[in-house]
């Protein structure tokens, strides 16, 4: 009995019979697979094909079961579920029946969100999606339907105010953050937010810190929900205008693990952050694993054969050395400036949650001036507190505040050099744009010379380095490895290499 | 054959009369799952349901859960089967005495009366319709990963003295993982995929009412918004729904009507584990202005 060759006949109801999909709908998911692979989702042909069955299974027109149904089948790593959920978005914006286009393409209003309809009792019906009201009426129905959190008020606003101040122009290429942002700057969600505070305090009196916070969450989860309708109707407006494969192109982006650390964006950053605990966690789990199932060394036929004299010459028990007897001491050498802080800041958090690896780590930070951070990270138990202490506290400047690798270089030899041993490996992470100073790269030399390892982290692509003011090249000649490190993806496998 | 559940919202609904609280994308999966007959991969942050779900969904299908804690160094004989070794040996020697070929021997001892069914033979075999739990499968080796495959996606399994044995029924079949480390892209394909996040506000006031004895509605809600709340703080570990739960079991007893500043931090141990959460987290909720990054 297979898996796939059971479902054939009995005990089946004529509603359970599973639904043939028509062509067009077979050439959307079809695009909209290429699409998801384009996006960097690994998807199997297994996986392809199993979403296809799987969609025969919903109830047609039902957008959400639609969706779960083909996440759950595409979709097997949950940090690709935001890419998903964009691609799904502008495939599937203009399915169901309240979102469908008329004849001549124009897109026909939603009956349930009209605002007329959300406001019945209060207003005569005239002009379908609330064309009539007043712009301060719309302010009025924008607060209203935020204080009673009515989702279907909101999305009445939101079409409307899409329509008002957005500017939308068909056949004009720019993107939807251009339409988001004009009709967001037109809403004034900040001032929204004091107000709604504002009226909740006068309304319920007395307040504590705690419960004003309580309800700063709340209505920032609405305004939150107000500003996805908001994007919504835009995406859907534009897919209308643009198609579906044009759409989905401009919005594509890199999935977390592939962000760039040196131009994420300012979400970016905070999904970054989000993602360093779990990832750390189970790099660390990882390690753990490893380091138990390798205890054993090799074998050691000399003790093999001792001890076998006692058993006649029989090798009964086999002796094995010791595993890597030593851990390796890790010194991390980082360059904190602008660019490449965030960098930096990965980094250190990334070798500090793993500490337990190695013997010893004692981390450096520099710009022009350079300043022993290791007892920062010295029984604290959030990581992150530490990372940001060395960001605002340690002392980095020495002239100017741009990178000096040179001077930088030179004080932490002069200061520390005598610490590095054969038992030291060193990191020094930096993009080497170094202002046009001295390189002073003999530091490096020798540092190689006595430590047992000396390795290059360079958060720029491959293709940048040596241009410009960018000496890697001649700092890496006395490096071990040379290695890009340009996100997360790469941070990791580096480090788990490192052990 | 015929299916175990009518439609995702009826299993919905069922789910609730066990007390599990679940949600469309949920429940949606877990049917699919059975129409599709597919294992459900369930991944998500510690405490948030995953390994009740499957004791849920056995409990609304009234059948047996078998289920198998992963833990490292599970192998063969501890998840699938093993030969009963000492029986066998005994059976050899009883045959000494007697004229009895090995041939005839070894047919003898390789037969099902020698055999230790595991868990996962356990459920291929089972004449019944079970539910198949196999908990925490992130703790195997990645290697050990391999003996599940062939179960999962052909519902069979391989002996080398007896041959293949095939499922009687279709178990449905539960993955749990923690994500502690990726699973393999093998594994991956064979499942579907269901994350299991922190509920809403409003699915996490609802398992409050439903697991708390005497609870009110209203202080339930105040529970789901304030740790709604210290879920936005970045911490290293968010308060899990058991936690949840446990905390408000507490503010019952303690007698808590509204949850006031003092009373919040004097309990922040029982939501959270980490000295430095606390900390921070004692510090933030009575920050009006909401998260502080
Ligand atoms: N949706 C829910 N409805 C009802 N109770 C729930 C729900 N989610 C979690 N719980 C409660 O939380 C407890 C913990 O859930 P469970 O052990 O299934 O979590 P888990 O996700 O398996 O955690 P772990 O990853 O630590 O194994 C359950 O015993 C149950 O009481
Ligand atoms: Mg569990």
């Amino acid at each position: 009995m297979t898996a796939t060759g059971t479902t054939e006949g009995n005990g089946r109801s004529a509603k359970t019979v599973p639904l043939e999909l028509g062509d067009a709908v077979l050439e959307l998911l079809n695009g909209f697979i290429i699409e998801l692979r384009a996006a960097g989702l690994p998807v199997s042909l297994t996986e392809n094909l199993d979403a296809l069955e799987a969609v025969k299974h919903v109830p047609i027109g039902d957008r959400e079961s639609f969706k779960y149904a083909l996440g759950a089948t595409l979709v097997k790593h949950y940090n690709h579920w935001k890419a998903f959920e964009t691609v799904f978005e502008v495939y599937f914006s203009l399915r169901g029946k309240e979102y469908a286009i008329g004849e001549d393409g124009e897109l026909l209003d939603l009956e349930d969100g009209d605002l007329d309809d959300a406001q019945a009792g209060d207003q005569q019906g005239a002009g379908g999606g609330g064309e009539n009201l007043s712009p301060e009426e719309l302010a009025e129905m924008l607060f209203q339907s935020l204080m009673r959190g009515d989702s279907q008020m909101m999305k009445g606003v939101a079409r409307q105010a899409v329509r008002r101040f957005a500017g939308m122009e068909p056949g004009r290429p720019v993107g939807g953050t251009y339409y988001l942002y004009r009709t967001l700057r037109n809403l004034d969600l900040d001032g929204v937010l004091e107000r709604l505070l504002q009226q909740a305090q006068d309304t319920q009196g007395e307040a504590s810190e705690m419960d004003q916070r309580l309800w700063r969450d709340e209505y920032q989860h609405r305004i939150d929900q107000l500003q996805k309708e908001i994007e919504a109707e835009i995406r859907r407006r534009l897919v209308a205008d643009r198609g579906v494969e044009a759409m989905a192109k401009t919005l594509r982006k890199p999935l977390p693990e592939d962000v760039d650390f040196m131009h994420a964006s300012r979400e970016e950053m905070t999904n970054l952050r989000k993602a360093i605990y779990p990832l750390t966690r189970k790099l660390a789990a990882r390690l753990q694993r490893k380091r138990r199932h390798g205890r054993r060394g090799p074998l050691d036929f000399r003790r093999t054969v001792r001890a076998s004299l006692s058993c006649g010459g029989v090798p009964v028990e086999p002796k094995f050395r010791n595993p890597n007897p030593h851990k390796p001491e890790i010194f991390v050498i980082a360059d904190i400036s602008g660019s490449v802080a965030a960098f930096a800041r990965f980094t250190l958090h990334l070798v500090y949650a793993i500490s337990g690896q190695f013997s010893k780590v004692r981390s450096f930070v520099f710009i022009d001036g350079l300043d022993e951070v290791t007892s920062y990270f010295e029984g604290v138990e959030d990581i992150n507190e530490a990372v940001h202490r060395v960001n605002t506290e340690a002392d980095v400047v020495w002239v100017d505040g741009h990178s000096d690798y040179g001077h930088a270089l030179g004080v932490f030899w002069q200061k520390y050099g005598k610490d590095i041993g054969p038992r030291t490996s060193v990191m020094i992470l930096g993009d080497a744009r170094n202002n046009y100073h001295a390189a002073e790269s003999w530091i490096v030399k020798e540092m190689q010379d006595k430590a047992r390892h000396v390795y290059w982290l360079n958060p720029e692509p491959r293709s940048y380095w040596d241009t410009g003011d960018s000496i890697v090249g001649e700092y890496a000649q006395h490096c071990d490895g040379s290695f890009e490190v340009r996100n997360l993806r790469q941070l990791e496998a580096f480090v788990e290499n490192l052990v | 054959m015929s299916f175990r559940f009518e439609d995702a919202a009826s299993l919905r609904d069922d789910l609730r009369r066990v007390d599990y609280l679940s949600d469309e994308g949920i429940a949606g999966v877990v049917y699919l799952a059975d129409r599709l007959q597919k294992p459900v991969l369930v991944e998500g942050p510690a405490g948030t349901g995953k390994t009740q779900l499957a004791k849920s969904v056995s409990e609304v299908l009234g059948t047996r859960l078998i289920r198998l804690q992963c833990y490292e160094g599970l192998d063969e004989a501890k998840a699938l089967y093993e030969w009963n070794y000492k029986k066998q040996l005994l059976r050899i020697q009883s045959d000494r005495s007697d004229e009895h070929d090995w041939a005839g021997v070894s047919e003898d001892i390789f037969s099902d009366e020698f055999l230790l069914t595991r868990p996962l033979l356990e459920a291929i075999s089972a004449p019944d319709p079970v539910v198949l739990l196999i908990d925490e499968v992130d703790r195997v080796e990645v290697e050990t990963e391999a003996l599940l495959l062939e179960i999962l996606s052909d519902y069979q399994v391989s002996i080398p003295e007896l041959g293949t044995i095939e499922a009687k029924q279709i178990p449905l079949v539960f993955l749990t993982s923690n994500n502690t480390r990726e699973l393999s892209e093998a594994l991956k394909r064979r499942c579907l995929y269901l994350h299991v996040d922190y509920p809403d506000l409003e699915r996490e006031k609802e398992i409050v009412l439903t697991k708390v004895p005497d609870i009110t509605e209203n202080l339930a809600d105040q529970v789901a918004r304030v740790v709604r709340s210290i879920r936005q703080i970045e911490l290293k570990k968010a308060p899990s729904v058991s936690e949840t739960i446990d905390w408000a079991k507490t503010l019952v007893l303690l007698g808590v009507e509204k949850i006031e500043e003092q009373t919040a931090s004097d309990t922040l141990n029982i939501l959270l584990k980490y000295q430095s959460d606390i900390r921070k987290a004692a510090k933030e909720l009575v920050t009006a202005d909401g998260v502080s990054v």
